[in-house]
């Protein structure tokens, strides 16, 4: 009796929690789809028209493509980079391995904000404010500690005697890599790919630091001016949200397809 | 280990990824030190011709009241969100223990949703639910209790509930990955020993996932420290964190010098704090 009251508590509280969880949520999506929509969650007079709305406007669509340029850019620098340090971490004997080690990790945390100013500073003297380029090479030298904290754990789990079989066929270090290595490191490689993505894609403040041309905004900053306007069109904001939430959204779940044996938490040592 | 290619190799691999960090991570770092002892400015003569002013940045810290304010209002910000999260991330991920499977995927794509959006997009949701005509208020009209402006009359609360809101899916992940980890027999015995479920709880649940718990509340102090974009469109600099406080000094009265003190005021927590977290994970790794 008293085991079955608890669990039904358990699932009054839930429910309650869930209801609150996805309120501000839901605003999103009804507003988006609303005719006249407003600042509290209501039933919508359904209407396409806010999506299409944002979706031809060539400034939004121009904010979305300087978002992939930002995310896909960094995502694979650092990709590519931390795969070859991973490598070397990996396979070779290293006298302060275990230092560099904790140091990516040490790095990993350390907020980001902190080193905006001198980042800003920096940035203006190598002529690189306000160039795209620029953000590219700080958010992947930025995720660079993490990545490599990660690709070096799942590098440690492909096996060295697959490699060695591909030397005694003749195969050069590098051709070991390319077709050995790398194959069996995807789905590593895809989550640290599909993680410095998405931190990129969400990221506010390092473009609004980096950047002072509204032609290059990206979502984060074209969404953050859109809803500072005076006389805001809620369901055109909404929309935008949704469609720029959108991709965050997909990318984490196919994620979850390969961590499904787990979550591993931020040290990714457990993965 | 067999070795294949000169032992230089070893370098060129990981050289590239150091160089970039070099340039764009552990430089601005620096810089960052070295600037809080200048008065770099952003505009005008001394934003060419800065000075090394030795403390007096961390002198004018110390008199300046407002840096006195900003600090006890990111506490209360971090201590707030952090032990919200925590808490909350246990409690859905201790309730959705063994219920019915569409049940807990539901709840927990839910909350997982919110954590997911990106940060801008969390900011405007949590923004539009506590705006005067929002959600929220529409909701206590229903009940009868009056309209509360509370993003003007409680700005510091209503930017902790929505970080609480947009960042309590990853404790409960990292609690649920906990729990399910508990091994079956010790919970078995302690039900055999007549415990109830508080004092299985108390007694055996929350002293097994303590590392757990320890690790995660670093995780989220630092992420939390660092908030800026939430903070930022949601009440603007109403709410003076560190970070916003850095900002506006810095950006908005030109004071970089002075600007990137503040941030070592931050850099160092976060410091202490990282070194923590990599102490804890530093003993795993010889585990």
């Amino acid at each position: 009796m008293r085991a079955k009251q608890e669990k039904r508590v358990a699932y009054i509280v839930l429910t309650i929690v869930a209801v609150i969880f996805a309120l501000p949520l839901a605003w999103i999506v009804l507003a988006s789809l609303d005719k006249n929509a407003s600042l509290a969650v209501s039933m919508p007079d359904l209407t396409g028209e806010n999506y299409i709305e944002v979706l031809t406007n060539p400034a939004n669509l121009r904010s979305f493509f300087n978002g992939l340029i930002i995310s896909l850019g960094a995502a694979t620098i650092v990709i590519v980079l931390s795969t070859l340090a991973a490598y070397a971490l990996s396979r070779y004997e290293m006298k302060h391995k275990k230092i560099f080690m904790l140091s990516m990790l040490f790095m990993t945390s350390l907020p980001i904000t902190t080193v905006m100013v001198p980042v800003f500073k920096v940035f203006v003297s190598f002529g690189l404010y306000d160039n795209l380029f620029g953000i590219v090479l700080f958010m992947a030298a930025s995720g660079m500690p993490y990545a490599i904290w990660m690709m070096k754990n799942f590098m440690d789990s492909v096996p060295m005697s697959f490699e060695e079989a591909a030397w005694v066929d003749g195969a050069s270090r590098f051709r070991g890599i390319l077709k050995v290595v790398l194959p069996l490191m995807l789905p590593g490689i895809f989550t640290v790919g599909i993680y410095t993505f998405s931190g990129c894609w969400g990221n506010f403040f390092v473009p609004f630091i980096l950047l002072s041309s509204s032609e290059k905004y990206p979502a984060s900053i074209m969404l953050y001016q859109f809803f500072g306007q005076h006389s805001v069109a809620y369901g055109t904001l909404a929309a935008y949200s949704a469609v720029y939430a959108l991709p965050s959204i997909i990318l984490y779940v196919i994620t979850q397809k390969w961590m499904s044996q787990g979550f591993s938490m931020g040290g990714g040592d457990k993965g | 280990m067999r070795k294949k290619g000169s032992s230089l190799s070893k370098f060129g691999y990981l050289l590239p990824a150091i160089i970039l960090m070099l340039l764009f991570f552990v430089w601005p770092i620096i810089l960052t030190i070295y600037f809080s002892f200048t008065n770099l400015a952003l505009t005008g003569s001394a934003a060419a011709n800065f000075q090394f002013i030795g403390l007096d940045n961390y002198q004018k810290m110390l008199t300046d009241s407002s840096v006195k304010v900003s600090l006890i209002t990111t506490v209360i910000f971090v201590i707030f969100s952090v032990v919200g999260q925590s808490v909350l991330g246990f409690v859905i991920a201790y309730l959705m223990k063994a219920k019915n499977k569409i049940f807990r995927r539901v709840v927990g794509a839910i909350v997982l949703a919110g954590w997911v959006m990106p940060e801008t997009v969390a900011a405007i949701c949590a923004y539009t639910f506590m705006t005067d005509k929002g959600t929220l208020n529409e909701i206590l009209g229903f009940f009868g209790i009056g309209m509360v402006s509370w993003l003007f009359k409680y700005p510091l609360l209503s930017v902790v509930l929505a970080n609480i809101w947009h960042g309590t899916a990853f404790s409960m992940m990292v609690y649920q990955s906990a729990l399910d980890n508990v091994p079956e027999d010790v919970m078995e015995s302690a039900k055999m020993d007549g415990a109830n479920k508080l004092q299985t709880l108390f007694g055996v649940t929350i002293p097994i996932i303590k590392d757990t718990a320890l690790t995660n509340t670093m995780l989220i102090t630092l992420s939390t420290l660092g908030t800026f974009g939430m903070v930022y469109t949601m009440t603007g600099t109403t709410v003076q964190t560190l970070p916003i406080f850095m900002y506006m000094r810095a950006f908005k009265n030109y004071e970089l010098g002075y600007g990137t003190a503040i941030s070592m005021l931050v850099l160092l927590i976060g410091a202490v704090f990282s070194i923590f977290y990599v102490k804890i994970q530093g003993k795993e790794m010889e585990g």
